[in-house]
């Protein structure tokens, strides 16, 4: 955060351009230079060469370097970001992703030659499936809402080869908006239903609106209250009492790694996100990596291809009958698959149970500091993450929880995840990970002390952060008035 | 705030009977609980709208907002200046920020609407 | 060490090296919780569906026993630093500059989450945004998505936004386009009641004619590839006006945007949406990913564009700083009216993409693009210059070509592997009139003597 430099825009990559500047050098051509219209019809012919930079090679080292300082990433700090699992990603996974083997390996290699990366998936995919307590796993989709929709076509497919036209799947109030959206593209109408008072799918609610024309219902368990839900089992009675299937959002599946698995508490198909439990790098907003785990009855209906071991060899199977198809080309975001099998053969089950042990404790703890200073809407032992109110601030000082978020970053933290779950007014929501330490823990929740404090005595401070970013609070009215989305050369 | 010469709709809407026409937009209240409003998605002219149904999108930076029509119809004309300056329909709800007007099938269906006594009751306001 | 909770299953519990919290610590932040073990804070979860027996997995291994086993299982792999690779097919074996992921690999941008808090976050969203820029310089479209999963995910959406534009539901789509993005297609589009349909191809380029007679005011777009997959050429100005006459859109798939280093670029064709395939700026082969979608659009349609766009705007002093604009299209705020389900985008693919563009330039693009074009004419002569060995189509082409064979491709390939070569992709596990079809590709890594040596090798089988 050095580079704050007042009056001066920090210059674009084609504002440093220098007409003639080269930042690569590639061999002359070795074989015979015919005229390019010779090979190509020149009504086919670029007329200008398209206007990239034209910059030296330490240009772009210097330029994208000071632009790494312009950002803050989990090496920097700690991102208490709910239901987003910001974990510390292991510096040695990128050594072993970036082996030659993995990284200059073609998707069309000849399975013959390519078996120690099928291996890996088949091995990471049985890891998986013992994880989730599920019969099948993919590797597939590339992210959690990827797998989101691989799993309910999945579903759908599955209905279909029953003959039965089922037309609805449920989500509870408090779900990502990726459930509603996967939803209607995978063809289904979307079924509210609401929470109770314990931050619990409200089953009564859940036992009305359940009939034949429901497909599914699409749980986060613990929830994105950060909450257990208590009746799981009620809940299991009444979708398959009724016909209809259980998906599981695993994007709080760290709070129950080897503690409780999707598979024993009834879910037909659950979805795994690789780059939150499972530790691979989130890159500034992907690539994820996602794997989504099914019961037996639902396995005829994975993507193809799956990966299949006969005798010692391992295959790629396209031969599949009833499958829904491809969601992409080849076979998933392979390079984030080594990373997440690195992880577990790291961890093991030991390991993996320390990670959900000390994720809770962490949440509970952190709780336990900042619970007087800030409203607390479901008060329960809450799960790996817990979700608090800057209700409170607002109506005493006028202080939104937004500017609370923004005052955070001043003190060195990144924001929580703050207006999600919809249900919970002026929402903050914490999820600290097993890799925060106490000390960082302390600190972060001293910050969040003190900006309660200044909200009630110098509230001016709070609404008008951040001041020591690299830049100021910034008019996202005028970016969505007059859309910029380009620079354009004069 | 609420001009007592138009009729409202549970959803927000404003409607000002025009002579046989509607002009239609959205209420302060509407405008200010969506912050500052960034884009409006109106129907082209020609439209037909139902009432009580959604004729158009009003977004803000980090809501968006469905537009019911008050009354059953065809739109005649659409603000367009609103692509420009969506900004309007919070600063004059009920002058430039209107949105379409209709070219009513009932002009009766007018009477469904609340007065605006009523509709400051609905939003818990005091006239 | 002391063994703690019973709800431990090993006695003595070693330290981890990721996880900080000590025995003490972990003593200290149960006092301050109130509870007394670990145990009370999963007493919520119903004893019945709580897994009472640790999970039987392999082992855990130290980092250097990691290595070694991560080594094993990648050396089983035959990968492109050890064979010489004619393999395109929508992966492609480009030479990716020391510069792109000694900067995009730094853990600033690694391990950055997605950039709601734009303040802290300006180094992605300005490396965005110069993407977007890039991208629409390249294909000469007005507005860039900051990224999808793949190309053909990417493909699937355009398809699914040109039904959104137009309020159409049928889809014609060339079978020269990528049989996987096909696939894809159909996967996608079946359960929104989007009715695809194919179009022939004829000389290796879509057939316009039977394009003529599919249009139908249902069509509300045709999807091209261009180079397609047979790596030819296809006349896009000319689709680009059948669709439009029939008020449809034309998508154009682009599987190698390298070969815009040269191509008349589809935004001035006429093209309405251009999506594809970002792997070959600057990623890594990956055996198959993660790779990096492209999605661009012409001005009018920034409303119905999936996934997230970056925006300049001022801050509050007035300086230039980036947003994620326009979220209303997307799903955390319209939910099941969303323009698509994605949240997790390819971010640090766009960002090496941005990288790799910046270091090849304006000059250098077109170079590498251009020598990608001579060496796989080049290529093309000396290999049909073999008896036996003849052009499937004679449609120009961009890196690919398919070559009829007088051996089965596949054994082609199994005899070419000694040899340390890479055969190129036979066409009739998609084709099946296409099963004696082999789509060889060069790229600007093989020389002239590796290009040679396959001839050499090729004249053997004759």
């Amino acid at each position: 955060m050095s580079l704050r430099s007042r009056g001066r825009d920090f210059p674009l990559i084609f504002e440093l351009s220098v007409p003639e500047r080269v930042g690569s050098s590639y061999p002359s051509p070795d074989v015979p230079l015919r005229p390019l219209d010779e090979l190509i019809p020149a009504r086919q012919l670029r007329e200008e060469a398209a206007a990239l930079p034209e910059v030296s090679e330490p240009d772009v080292v210097r330029h994208y370097t000071r632009l790494s300082h312009r950002n803050f990433s989990i090496d920097e700090g700690f991102y208490p970001l709910g239901s987003c699992t910001m974990k510390y990603n292991p510096k040695v996974h990128e050594d072993v992703a970036g082996l030659p083997g993995f990284a200059r390996l073609h998707p069309y290699a000849p399975v013959e030659h390519a078996q120690g990366a099928l291996q890996l998936i088949w091995e990471l995919e049985h890891l998986l499936a013992e994880i989730g307590g599920m019969d099948r796993v993919t590797v597939h989709p590339a992210a959690g809402a990827h797998g989101e929709l691989t799993g309910l076509l999945m579903i759908r497919a599955y209905f279909h080869a029953r003959g039965e036209a089922r037309t609805k799947v449920i989500v509870p109030d408090s779900a990502h908006g990726t459930n509603p959206a996967t939803a209607s593209m995978a063809g289904y109408q979307v079924v509210t239903v609401k929470s109770d008072a314990r931050g619990n799918l409200d089953v009564d609610a859940l036992r009305a609106v359940m009939d034949r024309s429901v497909a599914a219902i699409m749980l986060t368990n613990p929830n994105t209250l950060g909450l257990f839900e208590e009746r799981i089992q009620d809940v299991e009675r009444i979708i398959h009492g009724g016909g209809g299937q259980m998906y599981l959002d695993g994007a709080n599946l760290n709070a129950v790694l080897g503690v409780a698995r999707a598979g024993d508490q009834g879910f037909d198909v659950m979805h795994m996100n690789l780059h939150k439990t499972f530790t691979t790098p989130h890159g500034g907003g992907g690539p994820g990596a996602c794997a989504v785990g099914v019961k037996a009855h639902l396995a005829p209906f994975l993507p193809v291809p799956t990966v299949e071991r006969v005798g010692e060899r391992f295959v790629l199977d396209y031969d599949r009958r009833q499958s829904i198809g491809k969601l992409r080309a080849f076979y998933g975001n392979f390079g984030n698959l080594v990373r997440a099998y690195a992880y577990i053969r790291t961890m093991g089950a030991d390991g993996l149970r320390q990670v959900a042990e000390s994720a809770v404790l962490n949440a509970n703890y952190l709780l336990a500091l900042l619970r007087g200073a800030f409203d607390l809407p479901y008060d329960r032992i809450c799960k790996h993450e817990f979700v608090l109110s800057g209700l409170r601030q607002k109506q005493q000082s006028g202080v939104t929880t937004k500017d609370m978020a923004k005052r955070l970053l001043d003190y060195g933290f990144h924001a929580p995840t703050i207006y999600f779950p919809l249900i919970v007014e002026e929402a903050i929501m914490i999820e600290p990970t097993e890799t925060e330490s106490k000390r960082t823990m302390d600190e972060f929740a001293d910050a969040m002390l003190a900006i309660a404090r200044e909200a009630q005595d110098r509230s001016e401070v709070v609404k008008t952060a951040p001041h020591t970013t690299p830049v100021q609070r910034l008019d996202e009215v005028r970016a969505a008035r007059h859309p910029d989305l380009r620079w354009s050369p004069r | 705030m609420y001009p007592k010469d138009l009729r409202y709709s549970s959803e927000h809407e404003w409607a000002r009977s025009e002579g046989d026409r509607v002009r239609v937009g959205i209420t302060k209240f509407a405008a200010d609980r969506l912050t500052d409003v960034v884009f409006v998605e109106l129907p082209a002219p020609g439209t037909k709208v139902q009432y009580m149904q959604p004729f158009g999108v009003v977004e803000s930076v980090k809501a968006v907002s469905d537009l019911y029509a008050p009354v059953t119809g065809t739109v005649v004309e659409v603000n367009t200046t609103l692509k420009e300056t969506p900004e309007v329909v919070n600063t004059d709800p009920y002058g430039k920020g209107w949105m379409i007007l209709v070219q009513p099938d009932n002009p009766k269906e007018m009477d469904q609407l609340m007065p605006v006594d009523k509709y400051l009751a609905v939003i818990g306001e005091k006239a | 060490m002391t063994a703690r909770s019973k709800s431990v299953d090993v006695a003595v519990r070693a330290q981890h090296k990721y996880i900080p919290a000590t025995e003490s610590e972990r003593e200290e932040m149960l006092k301050t919780v109130g509870v007394s073990s670990v145990e009370e804070l999963f007493a919520d979860i119903p004893a019945a569906v709580r897994l009472g027996r640790p999970l039987q997995l392999p082992p855990a291994l130290s980092e250097p026993e990691l290595m070694a086993h991560m080594r094993t299982l990648a050396e089983a792999n035959l990968h492109n630093d050890r064979a010489v690779c004619f393999l395109g097919a929508g992966a492609y074996d480009h030479y990716v500059p020391s510069v792109v992921w000694h900067l995009a690999g730094r853990g600033e941008f690694l391990t950055a989450y997605t950039p709601y808090q734009a303040e802290l976050m300006q180094g992605e969203l300005q490396a965005g945004y110069e993407y977007q820029s890039m991208l629409c310089a390249l294909t000469a479209m007005d507005v860039a998505n900051a990224s999808m999963y793949d190309g053909a995910s990417a493909t699937a959406e355009a398809a699914v936004m040109a039904k959104d534009l137009t309020h159409r539901d049928e889809v014609l789509i060339s079978t020269a386009v990528h049989p996987e993005y096909r696939q894809v297609l159909h996967t996608y589009t079946a359960p929104l009641g989007i009715h695809l349909r194919e179009v022939p191809y004829r000389n290796g380029i879509t057939d316009l004619g039977a394009l003529a007679q599919m249009l139908s005011p249902r069509t509300a777009g045709v999807l091209i590839q261009h180079p397609n997959f047979f790596g030819a050429l296809e006349d896009g100005a000319a689709a680009a006006d059948l669709a439009h006459r029939a008020g449809g859109l034309l998508m154009c798939a682009v599987a190698d945007p390298l070969s815009l280093g040269v191509l008349n670029p589809p935004g001035a064709w006429g093209a309405d949406i251009v999506c594809g395939e970002g792997q070959p700026l600057g990623g890594h082969l990956n055996f198959g990913g993660p790779y990096l979608g492209m999605l661009a659009t012409r001005q009018e349609f920034i409303r119905r564009i999936p996934g997230r766009l970056v925006g300049a705007t001022v801050d509050t002093d007035g300086r230039r700083g980036f947003v994620l604009t326009l979220q209303t299209r997307e799903q955390h705020i319209r939910r099941e009216k969303a323009s698509s389900n994605i949240c997790t985008n390819e971010a640090l693919l766009a960002l090496a993409a941005a990288i790799y563009m910046a270091a090849l330039g304006k000059s250098g693009f077109q170079k590498v693009s251009e020598l990608n074009v001579r060496k796989a004419a080049y290529a093309k002569e000396v290999i049909t210059a073999i008896p036996g060995f003849r052009l499937a189509f004679d449609s120009p082409t961009f890196h690919e070509f398919v070559v009829r064979t007088p051996l089965p491709p596949e054994e082609i390939n199994r005899r070419l592997l000694p040899r340390g070569i890479l055969g190129g992709a036979p066409l009739g596990r998609w084709y099946p009139d296409l099963s004696d079809a082999w789509l060889l590709c060069v790229t600007e890594q093989r020389t002239r003597a590796q290009i040679d040596e396959l001839a050499a090798q090729l004249e053997k089988m004759r």
